[in-house]
């Protein structure tokens, strides 16, 4: 299988994660969230290019990255909204403000917009309880959500 | 109210090299390196210091554990912060990265290891980029990297992210993980100590516990040990979260009453409603009603009260929640979490979870609460990590304090009609 290859700043950047283990294994999911970060998803093509780069098979990488729930085989929208369903945010209501955003962005929890810019997904506990309820958009995190402020903070997103 | 991990937590810059050496920080690298490693360890037992990810495992004991001779050592810091109302590890990696790092300097010295790692979970990818920055700086100070400070002593420190799984916070599956596998518990024994991380021996210590040394070796055990209970000491960050008016990380000294963290520093209960239940240290922890409030906020009290301190996660439920729904809450996350390698924890989970479903939607019937409980009691104990034990607790405590509320949805519902 061909079709993936690492640009020449991620091998930079495989080096400097290689370099931190004692064993290449443990570079897996670090190797698998680069990918994720870059491609929006995980193809079987690059789980051929990861095996690879730590000597193990292709079989490996995919039963390591289907047991954790931020790597994606099929591709998520440029902005990936984990919305806090837990138990501080459930007491804080939010159960009516992810159907909101879903209404708003007119797909079901879980999908992703047409154009690939939004994917939803219904999120366990964030650790920011404190702030609930919340949500996390790609690297952010948003607290005190009201249906104003998820309004605010999606339009601002282009 | 003294401040030990809080002290400064909102200065400005407080996370950069220049105002954490203003306010004192990296002092105690100096006057550790002037003892014996072993002495470390001893101090840090005086201390009385336990374990703040859950467990409560006095911390020096847990050091002077590792197996003897054997080389290299690892210490993994456990920041995959994860359990439902936990939120403080991350207030601290925030704001307070050196904190953390001086702290795994200090045991790294102590225990003689070489190389840390900071398991942090994946969604806290925002702060592995201040971490990494912070690791940077210290090693620029030459307090991380080759013979620091003159004393011959190696150390590297680097963060690891996990990428979304719960049960990465046990320590055996975090390790599984790190070592680039399915976060998966291990059976113990062997514990970390003796086989841990490339089964070589490993501290795994939570990010609170590690940012508690500095202070330890820098104004001593005896100080340290002063504040608390006789058997609980020191202070506990909390996370007050739920249907209080000014939810937030609160530093308390062990013992506070749960009244005060509630009343006092969290404003009370918002929307003047009524405090009807409370979860003192996260979701798998068995709650409390309300009339428990006066409980002490240590190790012991709780574990008196018949829950437990856990990760410092205190949600507050008020009068107006139904019970039932916020405990298919959590069921549901744990049937979310659990990683299906033990049959009671994969299988009881969702069996649970269809049974408080069922309940919800008027569709149970008073046989149902016995069957929650037999199941419960066939999930309890039987499994390689706590995971199902955890599951349990919302379950039982709420059928012990509310079974009320379950039967109202049997008012209706004739014994044998569904």
């Amino acid at each position: 299988m061909s079709g993936f290859t690492f640009s020449e700043k991620q091998e930079e950047e495989i080096a400097g994660i290689l370099a931190k283990y004692p064993f290449k294994k443990s570079a897996m999911l670090p190797l698998l969230t680069l990918v994720q970060r870059a491609e929006r998803v995980i193809s079987p093509e690059a789980m051929v290019a990861i095996s690879q780069k730590l000597d193990c098979s292709p079989a490996y990488v995919q039963s390591v990255l289907s047991f954790y729930t931020m790597y994606h085989t099929e591709k998520v929208g440029r902005y990936m909204i984990l919305f806090c369903i837990n138990i501080s945010c459930q007491l804080n209501g939010c159960d009516k403000l992810l159907e909101y955003t879903a209404d708003k962005l007119d797909i079901e929890v879980g999908g992703t917009t047409a154009d690939e810019k939004f994917t939803l997904h219904r999120e366990e506990c964030l650790a920011d309880c404190t702030n609930a309820p919340m949500m996390r958009i790609n690297d952010t995190y948003y607290g005190d959500l009201t249906e104003q402020r998820i309004d605010q903070i999606l339009d601002s997103l282009d | 109210m003294t401040q030990i991990l809080f002290k400064n937590i909102n200065m400005k810059d407080l996370h950069t090299m220049k105002v954490y050496e203003e306010q004192g920080g990296y002092q105690s690298l100096k006057k550790a390196f002037d003892q014996k490693p072993d002495e470390i360890i001893d101090a840090v037992k005086a201390s009385g210091l336990r374990g703040r990810g859950g467990a409560g495992f006095p911390t020096g004991l847990k050091w002077s554990f590792l197996a003897k001779d054997v080389f290299p050592r690892y210490l993994c810091c456990n920041a995959d912060e994860s359990e439902p109302g936990t939120c403080k590890d991350r207030e601290l990696l925030l704001k307070n990265p050196h904190m953390l790092i001086e702290g795994m300097i200090l045991c790294s010295y102590a225990c003689r290891i070489e190389t840390g790692y900071i398991y942090m979970r994946g969604e806290f990818h925002d702060l592995s980029f201040i971490m990494d920055k912070a690791i940077e700086e210290a090693h620029a100070k030459g307090y991380l990297g080759k013979n620091i400070m003159g004393t011959g002593f190696n150390l590297e420190i680097y963060t690891h992210l996990g990428a979304g799984a719960y049960i990465c916070g046990e320590e055996s599956a975090l390790l599984n993980s790190l070592e680039g596998g399915r976060g998966e518990p291990r059976m113990k024994p062997p514990f970390p100590a003796v086989e841990g991380l490339y089964a070589k021996p490993t501290v795994i210590n939570n990010v609170e516990t590690l940012c508690v040394v500095p202070y330890i070796v820098n104004e001593g055990a005896e100080k340290y040990a002063s504040l608390g209970t006789e058997k609980s000491k020191g202070t506990k960050l909390v996370s007050v979260s739920g249907h209080v008016k000014k939810p937030g990380n609160y530093e308390v000294v062990m013992g506070t009453s749960t009244r005060e963290i509630i009343y006092d520093l969290a404003g009370g209960i918002r929307d003047d409603n009524e405090l009807k239940a409370f979860i003192p240290g996260g979701s798998s922890v068995p709650m409390l009603p309300a009339s428990q409030v006066d409980v002490g906020y240590d190790y012991e009290s709780l574990a008196a009260a018949g829950t437990m301190l856990g990760s410092g996660a205190l949600i507050v439920i008020d009068n107006k929640a139904n019970i039932v729904e916020t405990t298919l809450r959590l069921i549901s996350f744990y049937m979310h979490e659990s990683c299906g390698k033990c049959t009671p924890c994969r299988e009881g989970t969702r069996w649970l979870h269809q049974i408080v479903e069922r309940i919800l939607q008027h569709k149970g019937q008073l046989e149902y609460v016995n069957k929650l409980e037999d199941i419960c009691d066939n999930m309890a104990f039987k499994t390689f990590c706590p995971l199902a034990d955890a599951c349990v607790s919302p379950v039982m405590s709420s059928i012990k304090h509310f079974r009320s509320e379950y039967e109202e949805y049997f008012k209706n519902t004739p014994v044998g009609s569904v």
